[in-house]
């Protein structure tokens, strides 16, 4: 318990004092949306009726291609051997470095979330409705996005590869999302509903993702 | 099955089976074929209704040869067998094919009959994603120099989207859009008129018998290149270090 204390405390102090790991998560996540009413075209009443949607894929874009120093910064420098050869399990020490990352990462993409839908001029009922599904599915990507992270850990183009390999299994964290978000501006389907599958995604994701990260990164660190 | 974890046992057994399991193959394939093109056109869908027996079976094992890559994917990451590593990298790319065969005949098909090349459904959207899903699985068998590691990396990743072959045969009963339900496999027995299934029931055990000769033949080509890759790799550090002899090698090669 004490050394994943510590791990915490760690993590949190290099993702806050090295590469500028949260705030240029953020600036990811504000360029990919600034360039929509570009490739859409400024007017407001489209941007507010996809703004949900804008939102989302520009969060889970921010989220993965985030997550691919998750564990490569631990095996440059090798405190990953050590971390896994330590007592402590490494299921463990991977829902301790994704906390440690969403805190840092996808916390501000949440909370920057009602101030960049207001720049794509979405009602206040679409805003809070986004940035609680945002708050609820984030953890969900994260530990999806740590699974691939512990696959390619020690590739040197493991980016692309990365993505490539966990998109496909976001679809679903991203219907529901989307679903919660946009839920009751016409559309017939309640608030609740979407938003309690996603969440119950993300405590799957939460508890299941762990076991599949470990052991990617006990096999590819071999 | 722990006895062909050997792969000399592995070969000969793939060197057994693979004539006959071609020609089986072939003769259901004929068989099939010839049926279907008999069979009585549907009165509402005409002579499109025969797009099914290909799409179907091509369908069928979209997911059965998922099945077949996850206890591969087990058999890498319990018993370290080394042909399941084989299994699972020929399995990748024909699963990839036939999940084409069935998007492809499937957007043929709805072209006529729903008016769209595709639609957004629930069981186009979870096949779309075991495609891409046996794409990235391809990926990784490209890019890990170390085929140990790639087999390990794909049995996880495969393990991981297994998830989603409940999804896809459930989809047409949780989400009620365009996509028909089951018709073939479900309580009550089919909702198929006989002269129609025969030639489908067919048409599947020769899609099957299909894979399981492409399976073998890849497994085996797998081993191959590899005992190949092993000797090219002894033979290049034989010729550096003049003391070895080099006979052995090629009485090596020659027994391969």
């Amino acid at each position: 318990m004490n050394a994943l204390g510590a791990l915490f405390r760690r993590d949190l102090r290099v993702g806050r004092r090295l590469g500028g790991g949260a705030s240029m998560g953020v600036v990811f996540f504000f360029i990919l949306i600034a360039l929509m009413p570009f490739a859409i075209g400024p007017d407001l009443n489209v941007l507010s009726r996809i703004g949900p949607a804008i939102l989302w894929i520009a969060g889970l874009l921010a989220t993965l291609l985030g997550l691919d120093r998750l564990f490569q910064s631990d095996r440059d420098d090798g405190s990953l051997d050590l971390l896994l050869m330590s007592r402590t399990p490494g299921e463990a020490i991977v829902l301790v470095k994704c906390l440690a990352h969403w805190l840092l990462t996808g916390l501000p993409l949440v909370i920057a979330t009602p101030l960049f839908g207001l720049m794509l001029g979405m009602s206040p009922q679409a805003l809070w409705q986004t940035t609680a599904s945002l708050a609820a599915g984030t953890p969900a990507l994260t530990m999806l996005g740590a699974i691939g992270a512990a696959l390619t850990v020690g590739l040197r183009k493991g980016g692309l590869l990365m993505a490539i390999l966990i998109l496909p299994l976001c679809v679903p964290v991203l219907i529901f999302g989307v679903a919660a978000a946009n839920a009751g501006q016409g559309n017939p389907v309640p608030f609740l509903t979407p938003f309690l599958v996603l969440c119950a995604l993300s405590l799957a994701a939460i508890a299941g993702a762990p076991f599949a990260a470990a052991a990617a990164l006990r096999a590819m660190n071999e | 099955m722990l006895r062909y974890a050997n792969p000399a046992n592995f070969l000969r057994l793939a060197g057994f089976l693979i004539p006959p399991l071609a020609v089986v193959t072939a003769g259901l394939l004929a068989v099939g074929l010839y049926l279907a093109v008999l069979a009585p056109a549907d009165y509402q869908q005409g002579e499109t209704v025969k797009i099914m027996y290909l799409h179907v079976p091509a369908a069928w094992l979209s997911m059965f040869v998922y099945i077949v890559m996850t206890a591969s994917a087990l058999g890498t990451l319990v018993w370290r067998h080394p042909v399941a590593d084989a299994a699972q990298k020929a399995a990748a790319p024909l699963g990839a094919g036939f999940t084409f065969i069935c998007l492809a005949t499937g957007s043929l098909w709805g072209k006529p009959m729903w008016g769209t090349w595709w639609v957004w459904d629930a069981r186009l959207t979870s096949v779309l994603v075991l495609f891409l899903l046996y794409l990235g699985l391809v990926a990784v068998w490209q890019t890990f120099e170390d085929q140990g590691r790639a087999a390990r990396a794909a049995a996880i990743l495969t393990l991981v989207g297994v998830v989603n072959i409940p999804i896809i045969h459930f989809s047409v009963q949780w989400w009620n859009t365009l996509h028909q339900a089951a018709s073939v496999f479900r309580m009550g027995g089919p909702a198929i008129s006989r002269p129609l299934l025969w030639p489908l029931l067919i048409m599947a055990v020769a899609f099957t018998t299909l894979f399981l000769t492409l399976h073998l033949m890849a497994v085996r080509n797998e081993i191959l290149r590899r005992r190949l890759r092993r000797l090219s790799i002894l033979e290049a550090s034989a010729a550096e270090t003049p003391i070895a002899t080099t006979g052995g090698f090629a009485d090596a090669l020659a027994r391969n």
